[in-house]
C-alpha cells in the first residue's frame, strides 16, 4: 500500500482531497460560520474580509458558508445518479449476459441507442424538458448513465456464463437466481466498481452544468454550478462570487477523477475509457 | 463495407427516433403551455387557440410525432416558439460559428496534447510525466463554464490583453465590411483578404477556443501517453530503436504512427463533446453559435428548438463517427468493418 501511494502521488492527494470534501459534507453545519441561506441585505457583495472569508453574495449570504453547504448537493446528486444507474444497469447487464437470446438483443439495442450520443447533450434535453429541480436533474442524468453499466456488466457476465464452474453449477441442478447471485454477479462487478469511481467527477460535472443553465437546484439552495451562474452578472466586479464555488466544482472533480484512475490502475490496468 | 455503413446508418435512425420519441412524450406530460407563450402575454384566448392550432398542438401526441418525423426528412424541423422562424433554418444560421469554434479548439487541442503526451511517454514517472498527467486531469475535470467567466475576467476585462465577447470588432465593420460567404468570420475574412478584419477574429477566437480545447487538450495527451507507452514495447520499436535511430525519431515518428488512430477516434467523440460544451461557453462570449441558440431555448421552454438542436448535434456525432469509422478501416487493413 505505502509503495502504491509513493508510485503516485496524485492518487493519494486526489484520495485526500476526495475524503475531505466527505467530511465537509457531513460536518457542514459546524464548519460553517453563517447559516447557508441568512440574508442580509445591508451586508450585500462585501469583498472577502475574516469575517466572510469568501465574501457575501448579492443578497448578503457568506459565500464561504454556501460552498461548504455545497458540498451536499451536486455530490450528492452524483451519488445518488450513481446508485440508481448501477440499480438499474447492473441486473439488466447480469441477466442480459447470463441468458442472452431475444431479451439480451433488446437491452443491447436500447443501450447502442443511448451510448451513440454524448450524455451531457441527453441529460440536457431530457433536465429542459422537465421542471427544473434537483429531482429532476438526478432523473436525466440517470437516464443518461445506466446505459454504460448495463454494457459493462454485460460483457463480463457473458464470459462468465461460460466457465466451467457455472456450467457445473447448472449440472448440480442449482437455480438460476442463485448461480446468477453467488457466482455470475460477484465476478462480473469489478469492471462496474471502477467505472462507477471514475465517472463520480464526471457526473457532478454535468450536474453543475445543467445547474449553471439553471435546470437542476433552484434559489435558495447553494449548489456550486447555480452559484457560478447567480454570481455571473456580478462578476466583473464581485470576483469572488464566482472563483470559489467553481473552484469547489474543480476540486471535486479532479479529486474524484484521480482516486478513480488510481484504483482504476490497481485493479482494471487495461482499460482506458473516455466518455 | 456497404452492409456496415448500411447498418451503422440505420442503427443511427433508432436512436435518433428513440431521442425525438422521448424527449416529446416528456414534453408533452410537463405541465406549460407552448401556444400561450407563442401567442404572448396579452394574448386572448382565441388567439391562443389560433396558436395552438396553428402549432399543430390540437393533435394527439402520436400524430404530432408521427408529423415530425415526416417533417426530419423534407427539412421542416417545426417552427421555434421563441424566434417564430423554422428552427432548420434557425440552426443553419448558428451552427458556422460554433463548428469554427470547436475546430479551432480541437487545433489547439491536437497541437498541445500530441507534444505533451509524447513528452510524458518518454520520460514515465519523470517530475514532467507527473506534471503532465496532473495538467491532463485537469483538463478533462475543468467545468467550462466557470473557465470560460475566469480567463474572460483575467484577460479581456484585468489585463485587457483580449476582446471580452463578440466574433470580431463592430467599428471594423465600416472601414472593413466583411463579405459573409461561410458565416465563419474567420474564414470569410481569409477568402476575401481582409486581414485587418482576420486580425481581429483571430484575437476574438482566442479565449472560447482555449476553453474548449481544455477538455480535448487533457484526453488526446492522455490517449496518447496510453498508446505511445504501450507500443514502445513492441518489435518493431525496439528493431528501429536497435538500428540506431535517434529517440525523437522513435518516439515521434515510429511509435507515435500507430497511435494517431485511436487519436483520431477520440477526436471524433470528443468534436461531438466540445460541441455540447459550447451551450455552457457560447454565451457568456456572446458568440452567436448553437449554444447561445440552446441556452436561450432552454430558458424560454421553446421544445422545438431544443429537440431540434439535439438531433442536428446527434446527427453529426453519428456521422463522425462512421467517417472515422470508415477512414481508419481505409488507412489500416487490419481492421475488418462488421
Amino acid at each position: 500500500m505505502t509503495a502504491l501511494l509513493r508510485k503516485s502521488p496524485l492518487i493519494t492527494a486526489g484520495g485526500v482531497i476526495a475524503l475531505l470534501i466527505v467530511l465537509v459534507a457531513l460536518a457542514a453545519p459546524l464548519l460553517a460560520p453563517y447559516p447557508p441561506d441568512a440574508i442580509h441585505p445591508e451586508m450585500a457583495l462585501q469583498a472577502p474580509s475574516l469575517h466572510h472569508l469568501f465574501g457575501t453574495d448579492q443578497v448578503g449570504r457568506d459565500v464561504f458558508s454556501r460552498v461548504l453547504y455545497g458540498a451536499r448537493v451536486s455530490p450528492l446528486v452524483a451519488l445518488l445518479v450513481l446508485v440508481f444507474a448501477c440499480a438499474v444497469g447492473i441486473p439488466l447487464g447480469v441477466l442480459a449476459g447470463y441468458f442472452g437470446g431475444a431479451g439480451d438483443e433488446v437491452i443491447m439495442r436500447v443501450t447502442d441507442i443511448f451510448l451513440a450520443f454524448p450524455s451531457l447533450l441527453l441529460a440536457l434535453a431530457f433536465a429542459a424538458v422537465l421542471p427544473p429541480s434537483l429531482t429532476s436533474l438526478t432523473i436525466a442524468i440517470t437516464i443518461t448513465w445506466w446505459p454504460w453499466y448495463a454494457r459493462l456488466v454485460r460483457g463480463q457476465a457473458a464470459s462468465v456464463a461460460g466457465r466451467p464452474y457455472v456450467e457445473a453449477c447448472r449440472a448440480l441442478g442449482i437455480p438460476s437466481w442463485r448461480i446468477l447471485l453467488r457466482h455470475v454477479l460477484p465476478n462480473s462487478v469489478t469492471p462496474v466498481i471502477v467505472q462507477v469511481s471514475l465517472d463520480f467527477g464526471g457526473v457532478i460535472l454535468t450536474a453543475s452544468a445543467l445547474s449553471f443553465l439553471g435546470l437542476g437546484a433552484q434559489d435558495p439552495t447553494p449548489d456550486w454550478g447555480l452559484m457560478v451562474a447567480e454570481g455571473e452578472n456580478y462578476f466583473t466586479t464581485q470576483w469572488w462570487l464566482v472563483t470559489f464555488p467553481g473552484l469547489a466544482i474543480l476540486v471535486t472533480a479532479l479529486a474524484f477523477t484521480l482516486l478513480g484512475d488510481g484504483l482504476r490502475d490497481v485493479l482494471d490496468p487495461k482499460r482506458v475509457v473516455l466518455r | 463495407m456497404i452492409r456496415y455503413v448500411v447498418r451503422r446508418a440505420a442503427l443511427a435512425v433508432v436512436v435518433v427516433a428513440g431521442v425525438v420519441i422521448l424527449t416529446f412524450v416528456i414534453a408533452d406530460v410537463v405541465p406549460g403551455d407552448p401556444a400561450a407563450s407563442w401567442a404572448g402575454p396579452h394574448a386572448s384566448a382565441a388567439q391562443i387557440a389560433r396558436a395552438r392550432q396553428y402549432l399543430g398542438l390540437d393533435q394527439p401526441l402520436a400524430v404530432r410525432i408521427g408529423k415530425y418525423f415526416g417533417g426530419i426528412v423534407t427539412g421542416n424541423w417545426g417552427t421555434s416558439i421563441h424566434t417564430h422562424r423554422p428552427v432548420l433554418s434557425d440552426i443553419a444560421t448558428a451552427a458556422p460559428a460554433t463548428i469554427e469554434l470547436v475546430i479551432a479548439a480541437l487545433i489547439i487541442g491536437v497541437v498541445v496534447g500530441v507534444p505533451l503526451g509524447l513528452a510524458a511517454a518518454r520520460w514515465p514517472g519523470s517530475l514532467g510525466d507527473h506534471a503532465i498527467r496532473a495538467g491532463s486531469v485537469l483538463g478533462v475535470s475543468m467545468p467550462v463554464f466557470w473557465l470560460a467567466l475566469i480567463l474572460q475576467l483575467v484577460f479581456a476585462q484585468r489585463l485587457r490583453l483580449l476582446p471580452v465577447a463578440g466574433q470580431y470588432d463592430p467599428n471594423l465593420v465600416f472601414s472593413h465590411p466583411l463579405v459573409t460567404r461561410t458565416q465563419m468570420p474567420v474564414l470569410d475574412s481569409l477568402i476575401s483578404g481582409n486581414w485587418a478584419m482576420l486580425g481581429s477574429t483571430l484575437e476574438h477566437l482566442i479565449l472560447p477556443a482555449l476553453v474548449v480545447a481544455a477538455y480535448p487538450a487533457g484526453v488526446i495527451a492522455r490517449m496518447v501517453r496510453a498508446q505511445v507507452l504501450d507500443t514502445v514495447g513492441e518489435a518493431h520499436v525496439q528493431m528501429v530503436r536497435s538500428l540506431g535511430f535517434p529517440e525523437r525519431t522513435v518516439f515521434g515518428t515510429f511509435a507515435m504512427r500507430l497511435a494517431w488512430n485511436p487519436v483520431a477516434t477520440v477526436l471524433a467523440l470528443v468534436f461531438a463533446y466540445s460541441l455540447v460544451n459550447t451551450f455552457l461557453v457560447e454565451s457568456i462570449f456572446d458568440w452567436p453559435g448553437l449554444g447561445s441558440y440552446a441556452a436561450a431555448a432552454i430558458s424560454t421552454l421553446d421544445t422545438p428548438a431544443i429537440v431540434g438542436v439535439t438531433l442536428f448535434v446527434a446527427i453529426v456525432y453519428v456521422a463522425c463517427n462512421l467517417i472515422v469509422d470508415l477512414v481508419q478501416a481505409a488507412l489500416d487493413p487490419r481492421i475488418r468493418l462488421r
